[in-house]
């Protein structure tokens, strides 16, 4: 019977619980990738000048992961996640592939000059009709691979040093190491 | 009579705004020659969520890639797509998260039947609470007068002091 008294206590108990959870652990800003696990789209894109050779599907199937990496000179966040992506190529264990998303061809070219290319290959998507076949919302997004051409996971915004260590190299590496 | 006047002034404004806000902006870069057509993507739009502004559909958002998304709604209206076709090739890119109206399906079953499940639920559980409420209000036929005892300490409680007696 004494029971009863708590329930309202409970119930504001389970509702901040429930509340809290949402604030602290729920991103809304970020929308789950409707494309993960299914294969890329179909597309073939002129590189961007001075930064041969193009990019299209086939070469998302070269049998090894491969990175996909959405840019563009006039986003911000991409300069934040720029040093991550030389120090991948650096590294030299994962091909990063560069698709420019609506840029202007002569701007892509002299930020790739000024702030490095850690592209094996670059696409221009002038329209940015390749990114809304990808589900782009928002540049910088960062795609991962599959040596088939699958897309295994997508990360929102700039890569952070957890979604390199967590997301990305795993997945390079394999699942042993 | 002049602050009446006033107040009118003022109720005439407030209106005015009112009108203005919920009026939907209407983005109108590329529209479709055929009017009928035209009508239907914007009706289409108007169901499409920003993925940008979020809360925004497509129609109501100057974010430039509501703008994209919706060039590509007309293109597909004018491709002779049908309504769901056209939220379909949305939805097989950004997901159902892209529309305004969540679907029906088990993942969102909660969603749509939660509320009512609540509210039947919550009405069941009034009643039922009013009624047994009820029943232990009503006092019993079988009750034996007061004793004595009982009567002076009824007593006791309405008047402690016994200022009535006085």
């Amino acid at each position: 019977m004494k029971i009863r008294f708590l329930a309202p206590l409970l119930t504001f108990s389970a509702i901040a619980v429930v509340m809290a959870y949402a604030l602290f652990y729920l991103d809304p800003s970020e929308i789950p990738s409707e494309l993960v696990n299914k294969p890329a789209p179909e597309f073939k894109l002129e590189p961007v000048p001075g930064h041969e050779p193009g990019l299209e599907t086939a070469n998302l199937k070269g049998g090894k992961i491969t990175l996909l990496n959405v840019f563009a000179s006039w986003c911000v966040a991409c300069l934040a996640e720029h040093p991550t992506l030389m120090e991948l190529k650096k590294s030299g264990n994962v091909e990063i592939y560069g698709l420019n998303y609506k840029d202007k061809p002569a701007a892509a070219a002299q930020w790739l000059a000024r702030n490095g290319d850690p592209y094996s290959r670059t696409g221009m998507d002038l329209k940015g009709r390749v990114g809304i076949d990808f589900g782009v919302y928002g540049v910088p997004e960062t795609f991962i691979m599959s040596a088939e051409g699958k897309i295994l996971d997508k990360i929102i915004g700039p890569i952070t040093e957890k979604d390199l260590n967590t997301r990305i190299l795993p997945l390079i590496n394999g699942p042993t190491s | 009579m002049e602050h009446f006047q006033t107040y009118i002034r003022a109720f005439i404004v407030a209106s005015c705004l009112l009108v203005a806000t919920t009026a939907t902006a209407v983005f109108v870069e590329d529209r479709l020659s055929d009017p009928v057509q035209e009508q239907r993507a914007r009706d289409i739009a108007e169901g499409i969520r920003c993925l940008v502004c979020q809360n925004q559909s497509i129609m109501d958002s100057n974010a430039d890639l509501a703008k994209d998304l919706r060039s590509i709604v007309r293109e597909r209206v004018q491709a002779g797509d049908t309504d769901d076709e056209v939220r379909q090739y949305l939805v097989s890119r950004y997901g159902d998260w892209v529309l305004l109206n969540p679907p029906f399906k088990l993942g969102t079953v909660i969603l749509w039947v939660g509320p009512l499940v609540l509210f039947v639920g919550g009405g069941f559980a009034m009643i039922a609470l009013l009624r047994r409420k009820n029943i232990t209000n009503t006092v019993p036929k079988d009750l034996s007068p007061l004793s004595a005892e009982e009567q002076a300490e009824l007593a006791l409680l309405f008047d402690p002091v016994g200022e009535d007696k006085k």
